[in-house]
């Protein structure tokens, strides 16, 4: 149990709230709440992993037929460049508990921004731009005239909702961070106060982990074997 | 008890600082980040939420009055009933208790000084607003007719109807709750005062708390499944689309995982009410306190499984049919384990017949009846029989109007007091509570033997002979609506007329009770360190004063 | 510079509950989560029939794993927030199985032989009656 004579005595008290007792307890408890919610979120994008999963089942085919149409090379980047932004959010937080500068704090917290707008700028560039071009966007651009015409779009589908769904959570991640940075620049966080950084790393960590399913679902699960790579 | 005598060494309420006058102007209620007034701002918006579903059941009611709809088109019957259901389980019954009493009390019940994240809090009922205005838009504008259920293709194809406004506003709503239950699971784990471990918890916490689990493990459910029909029905091409090889059954399986376990949501906190009410009005222990409290995690938990048995008959294959069926059984057990120790806590207590004691009595009588019409139901063979008839609608009314609404009303009489320092008067209350337990059954018994007779739901028309039976079912609607109304007038009397309530009139055990009313914005003067038990109510019963 | 894991009169300050996970952890675990994503996606070129499906997906929990313990700090924290997590997974998995348990089991021989209405020719229904009976 933290003591608590040192924690009145700790400079910095702005960010304790007064339902508190302890500021062990007001990061306890904004722990607990960021898990909450990122069970909500797990549920939320169950949902649709789990309609993934049946119809899956039902049209394998169709749906490794429709995987190929991604290109690895882009899902497989955008997964390295999001670990790397995992590694960069944990740095931050870790520098903050154990009091480097603001610069430093701010230094990693930038760079993870940046590897997250790196993320959506390929996806976007490079991956849905080029789908839209080529016509397998299902509802806006649909051209495609190949095997599997329904099974394929109903995979197309589940591919622009489930990664348009994530990507909206990673745009939400750099509002976040913006927030943070700025109040890192005034001076808010300490060795003894840097839960709203914890709880967006938590945060972030797990827009990570969607994507490391969504990757080889998506991409790699297509029987890529038998064409020879893409 | 409507001659509460002041205590004359209390200070009058009106000198007094509390929750109420600690500041005034619109900007410190709309800024609030107080529990007690998130509470109240939650009790006004979900009040008018329930008259705009309940018009729509007047409305749906009097077309009913004659075979062949005395009233309106089938089109707008459609729209009748699917906004009645629509508002009424989104935006009245799913946030009833939980936002207003869970709010109010939860802090108070376990000596807290507010909740978890009070801000949070504030926008949990900002976005519940914004769901709220968007429905009513939704509604004006054209309204829905997928009935609440949405079930594609026709909401995903189909309709003309305004099926992505209302599904975007139930989305927002979902989020209000989502908030609220992290809140209080957070709330009742990290910040009971120093004594309250959780055996000593009263059970309307447990029953929060359980509540709360299904919040969070549900709502984004239905969440992603109205956001997936949204798209669909925006783009013209999804994932339920029979013509890409979609399943309109994935559609029902996602609504109902969520779906199922909402009803729980809305009788959960009610059973939490009620395991309030009977120990405080037949001054005695609860009998079974751990039966009790586990058999409400056993609930939130069971609920989960058991979401089939809405699809019996739309095409679910046998064997999953079997699987549910048989789940759903189960379900029954917790609930009928709570019944049983209500009714053993009234056995040779010390009752008294104030007005939450009639809502907790007929809600044990009423939910009782519910719950077993439920098996009935549970059963695939006389579901086949049953299933799309007016026996369900009358099922889950029993339910929910018989059991959540009348633990509703008894919650906001037994908190009343607290909540605003003033008594109403009995008499009238009581006399409310007896209209609206006939008006009740005269609304809904007839629709068992009708659903039993084979009229369908979601008609606006019917058989000639089912006439007589239809007519009694409206009769008893008005005699309910008047009954909701008259609570609503002398309750809003009370707030100038009646006399102060003092901090504990029906003197009941619990922390919220050891703190004036109303409660000043810290709650309480110091943190209260509990040593004792929930309902350490005297065991001398003979000649105790009710005062 | 206040750097509590050098001063030790600073680390006074810090929650003692809060366990400073070395950099050399993260990245080892950053290189190992690198190693799980080519492995992952060079495995996909490879015939494995089926089992593609079940080594992706072991990767895939096992990056999963390195995140939620070492980069979400579980290996370190107390246990409520693990049944959080644990009861989260548990939930999706019953929305899948039996969502599953629905979709797989529809086309599922409903009689079994002998039992069900006779069929003729082309499974029109001849009788409604088994065979058993007359």
């Amino acid at each position: 149990m933290a003591d608590a004579a040192v924690e009145t005595h700790a400079p910095n008290p702005s960010g304790f709230a007064h339902q508190y007792e302890t500021l062990e307890q007001q990061h306890d408890a904004g722990r607990l709440g960021m898990w909450l919610f990122l069970a909500t979120e797990i549920l939320f994008f169950g949902g649709m992993f789990t309609s993934y999963i049946i119809y899956r089942e039902l049209h394998l085919p169709a749906f490794e037929t429709g995987s190929r149409l991604l290109e690895v090379r882009f899902g497989a980047t955008n997964t390295a460049v999001l670990i790397c932004s995992s590694l960069t959010m944990a740095l931050s937080i870790r520098s903050a508990q154990v009091g480097k500068s603001k610069g430093t704090i701010i230094f990693w917290l930038i760079l993870t921004m940046i590897l997250g707008a790196a993320f959506i700028g390929i996806k976007l560039r490079f991956e849905w731009y080029h789908d839209w071009l080529e016509g397998i966007v299902p509802g806006l651009s649909w051209t495609y005239s190949g095997p599997y015409q329904s099974g394929v779009q109903m995979f197309m589908c589940f591919y622009f909702f489930m990664t348009g769904l994530h990507a909206l959570h990673m745009v939400v991640g750099l509002g976040i961070l913006t927030v943070l940075v700025v109040m890192a620049a005034r001076g808010r966080f300490t060795p003894h106060y840097f839960t709203p950084l914890e709880i967006s790393g938590l945060y972030w960590h797990f827009v990570d982990i969607v994507w490391i399913f969504l990757f080889p679902l998506l991409y790699l699960i297509g029987g890529r074997y038998t064409l020879g790579g893409h | 008890m409507s001659t509460a005598t002041a205590n004359l060494q209390e200070i009058p309420a009106e000198s007094r600082v509390n929750y109420l006058n600690a500041s005034y102007g619109i900007r410190s209620w709309l800024l609030t980040l107080d529990h007690k007034r998130i509470g109240l701002l939650y009790l006004g918006t979900i009040t008018l939420m329930f008259v705009i579903g309940g018009v729509a059941a007047v409305l749906m009611r009097l077309n009913l009055m004659e075979p062949q709809g005395a009233l309106m088109e089938p089109e707008t019957y459609n729209k009748m009933f699917s906004t009645h259901g629509i508002v009424m389980v989104f935006f009245f019954l799913v946030p009833s208790i939980p936002a207003t009493l869970g709010n109010f009390c939860i802090p108070l019940m376990i000596g807290a000084r507010d909740v978890a994240f009070p801000k949070l809090n504030l926008m949990s009922w900002y976005i519940f607003v914004t769901g709220c205005l968007l429905m009513t838009y939704a509604l004006i504008s054209g309204g829905v007719d997928t009935g609440w259920t949405f079930y594609p293709p026709y909401s995903s194809i189909y309709a003309h109807t305004n099926v992505v406004a209302a599904a975007l506003a139930i989305f927002i709503a979902g989020f209000s709750s989502i908030l609220t239950g992290l809140n209080f699971v957070v709330t009742i784990h990290k910040m009971r005062a120093p004594g309250m471990t959780w055996f000593r918890l009263p059970l309307f916490i447990w029953a929060m708390y359980a509540t709360s689990i299904i919040f969070i493990l549900g709502t984004p459910v239905i969440a992603v499944t109205l956001l997936l029909l949204g798209l669909e029905r925006i783009l013209h091409v999804g994932i339920f689309d029979p013509s890409i090889g979609g399943d309109p059954l994935l559609f029902q399986h996602l609504f109902w995982f969520y779906s199922h376990p909402a009803v729980y949501i809305m009788i959960l906190p009610g059973m939490g009410v009620i395991s309030e009410l009977i120990p405080a009005f037949s001054r005695k222990k609860i009998f079974g306190y751990s039966f009790v409290a586990f058999s409400s995690l056993a609930i939130a938990i069971i609920s989960f499984i058991v979401w089939g048995h809405h699809m019996f008959v739309t095409g679910q294959s046998i064997y999953a049919g079997l699987v549910f069926s048989s789940l759903s059984f189960l379900v029954a057990i917790p609930s009928a384990v709570k019944v049983f120790n209500w009714t053993a806590t009234l056995y040779k207590g010390s009752i008294s017949y104030q007005a939450p004691m009639l809502y907790a009595l007929g809600f044990i009588g009423l939910f009782t009846m519910g719950g077993l019409t439920g098996l009935f139901l549970a059963s695939l063979a006389t579901d086949v029989h049953l299933n799309g008839t007016y026996f369900i609608v009358a099922h889950f009314h029993y339910i929910m109007v018989g059991g959540a609404v009348m633990a509703y009303l008894g919650g906001i009489h037994y908190w009343w007091p607290k909540m605003t320092g003033r008594l109403y008067p009995d008499l009238w209350a009581r006399f409310a509570a007896l209209v609206i337990f006939v008006g009740f059954n005269l609304t809904f018994f007839p629709q068992f033997v009708l659903g039993y007779l084979g009229m369908p739901r979601r008609y606006a028309v019917y058989p000639q002979e089912f006439q007589a039976l239809n007519v009694m079912s409206s009769a008893g609607a008005s005699v309910l609506a008047v009954g909701y109304v008259i609570p609503l007038v002398y309750l809003i009397w009370s707030l100038k007329y009646g006399p102060e309530a003092g901090p504990n009139p029906w003197k009941a055990t619990g922390l919220e009770w050891k703190t004036p009313s109303p409660p000043p914005t810290e709650n309480f003067e110091e943190v209260p360190i509990v040593t004792y038990d929930a309902y350490e109510y005297p065991t001398v019963r003979a000649g105790v004063a009710r005062g | 510079m206040h750097d509590a894991a050098h001063n030790p009169e600073e680390s006074k300050l810090v929650d003692p509950t809060e366990h400073i996970v070395p950099v050399s952890t993260y990245v080892m675990v950053f290189i190992g989560l690198m190693i799980g994503t080519g492995l992952t996606t060079w495995v996909a070129y490879i015939d494995l029939g089926k089992w593609n499906t079940v080594v992706a997906l072991i990767i895939a929990v096992c990056k999963m794993l390195l995140v939620v313990l070492f980069f979400m700090h579980v290996k370190y924290i107390r246990s409520l927030s693990r049944i959080v997590i644990i009861a989260a997974f548990f939930w999706l998995g019953i929305m899948v199985a039996l969502s599953l348990s629905d979709e797989l089991t529809r086309k599922w021989e409903m009689n079994p032989a002998g039992w069900g209405p006779r069929l003729g020719l082309n499974s029109q229904v001849v009788s409604s009656k088994p065979d058993t009976l007359a």
